[in-house]
């Protein structure tokens, strides 16, 4: 019997790889899992409350009830993903031992720790994190992080803060390409961007991991929008099922995102779709109540 | 020489690039219209069940149906499900190799791994990484293993298709994808 290896990077990454070209879709039971399922998402993201409500609610949000996460794991055969807060060792170690397929250590939960992030590369399991530039996603590859998303500005359904992050991050992927290998420790020290990840992403050509869209998607011109900005796929949060026909939106988004070139197409999914989530202006928020900021 | 890699989701370009180092043009399928002239068809890893929904939805699944006793198919992972004429679990798909496949047969993906397979006529040392992976339970007749990790068999070939468990997509080892090609080619020597 030859030698396996499980929770390699290649292992970790590859995961990540299979949800290209795909929508994941944030649900708080079974039945909104079984709906995201039916409606083409190639994940589902198990929480207790959607970004919105937890706007909406204040106090501190957490890891969901293993409950609700072992109920959607029962409920769907796709791929669950789980948040756990920033820095939050157990409730990670909790959702690996749950098994859970991804772990996204998430600004949209109270953070634990102020400070620092978790050893993602100490898992077995896979982690997701947000990035609002390039030196974030660089420092979260270096601690493990299998895929990255834009933070976008979580339960406001205002793609703005998304369009900000991936064009940031777009940006700066293109400057990297084009430096000469002895400028890569200045924008390293610039950017607070691990050196080895920048020399990784030179070499390669891109990022050594996929990157999603996330915070903020509402329509499947949103969607759309991310992709061409050059997202691999979408996340999808209270823009679902906080819509009025949370079925047709779950489709139509799904659909968006395949053919994010045929407008023609996009026109006609989006036809009668029905009340978006009602959405909140991003410039007018606190900077106390936004979540993007959360995280170092 | 032109392979189609179906494009509705999943793992696309990392085919393409394999492709593209071994000198062949490839398309992406995304229409019926898309098939039109080419020589074979890689079904790329992602989520069958999403993969299937979405050739359902968007009116692939009848004109991939019609292809399959001619266009030479290589399925990897979701492409293996796609690929099958039975599953353990659940209604079948594209129906194109007599097998029985078993889906998430290895785990949830905490139990996903890599590992170094003998393929048999491809070679040895394959890498092979493995991600929430599927197995073949059984094969029927003309039905060739190529490889197996204990009883269940993760490469299979029939004269027309092959198929495989793990993702060679994900590694710089082009073996597999080379061997597809030259079965393209020999079955198109024999037929001229």
């Amino acid at each position: 019997m030859m030698e396996r290896q499980q929770g390699s990077n290649r292992v970790k990454r590859g995961m990540a790889e299979m949800q290209k070209g795909g929508v994941i879709m944030d649900v708080v039971n079974a039945e909104q899992a079984k709906i995201a399922e039916a409606a083409g998402a190639v994940a589902v993201m198990a929480l207790e409350r959607v970004p919105s409500d937890i706007r909406r609610d204040g106090g501190v949000a957490r890891m969901a009830d293993p409950l609700i996460t072992e109920d959607v794991l029962q409920a769907v055969s796709i791929p669950v993903m789980a948040k756990c807060r920033i820095g939050h060792i157990v409730e990670a170690r909790v959702l690996e031992s749950l098994g859970v397929d991804f772990i996204d250590e998430s600004e949209v939960l109270t953070p634990a720790d102020e400070e620092y992030h978790l050893l993602k590369s100490a898992f077995t399991v896979p982690f997701v994190c947000g990035a609002r530039d390039l030196g974030e996603a660089a420092r979260r590859i270096a601690e493990g992080a299998a895929m990255i998303r834009t933070k976008g500005e979580p339960g406001t359904g205002n793609v703005v803060e998304a369009v900000r992050h991936m064009r940031k991050i777009q940006a700066q992927l293109q400057q990297i390409l084009h430096s000469q290998p002895d400028e890569l420790m200045t924008r390293s020290k610039e950017w607070g961007a691990s050196y080895e990840v920048l020399q990784q992403i030179q070499a390669g050509g891109r990022l050594p991991v996929v990157n999603f869209a996330a915070g903020g998607i509402a329509t499947p011109a949103d969607a759309a929008l991310m992709m061409h900005l050059g997202a691999d796929g979408v996340f999808v949060g209270s823009g679902i099922f906080k819509s009025e026909h949370p079925e047709r939106v779950a489709k139509a988004i799904v659909e968006a995102v395949t053919y994010k070139d045929d407008f023609e197409r996009i026109a006609h999914l989006s036809r009668g779709l029905g009340t978006a989530m009602k959405g909140i202006d991003v410039t007018s928020m606190p900077f106390e109540e936004r979540m993007a900021p959360r995280g170092w | 020489m032109v392979i189609g890699i179906l494009g509705v989701q999943g793992a696309v370009r990392e085919h393409q690039e394999m492709l593209h180092a071994l000198g062949v043009k490839t398309i992406i399928v995304k229409s019926a219209a898309d098939l039109d002239g080419i020589d074979g068809l890689i079904l790329p890893g992602g989520e069958s069940t999403t993969i299937r929904r979405l050739i359902d939805r968007y009116g692939l699944l009848d004109v991939l149906r019609g292809q399959i006793d001619t266009l030479p198919m290589f399925g990897t992972c979701a492409g293996m499900i796609l690929l099958a004429n039975e599953l353990s679990e659940g209604p079948a798909h594209l129906r194109a190799i007599p097998m029985t496949v078993k889906r998430n047969a290895f785990g949830r993906q905490v139990d996903s791994f890599e590992t170094s397979l003998i393929v048999e006529g491809v070679g040895q040392d394959i890498e092979a990484v493995f991600i929430r992976a599927p197995f073949v339970e059984h094969v029927g007749e003309g039905v060739r293993v190529l490889a197996a990790i204990g009883t269940a068999a993760v490469a299979v070939e029939t004269d027309l298709h092959l198929a495989c468990s793990f993702h060679p997509e994900l590694t710089s080892d082009r073996r597999l994808h080379d061997y597809f090609i030259q079965k393209i080619r020999q079955r198109t020597a024999v037929s001229v």
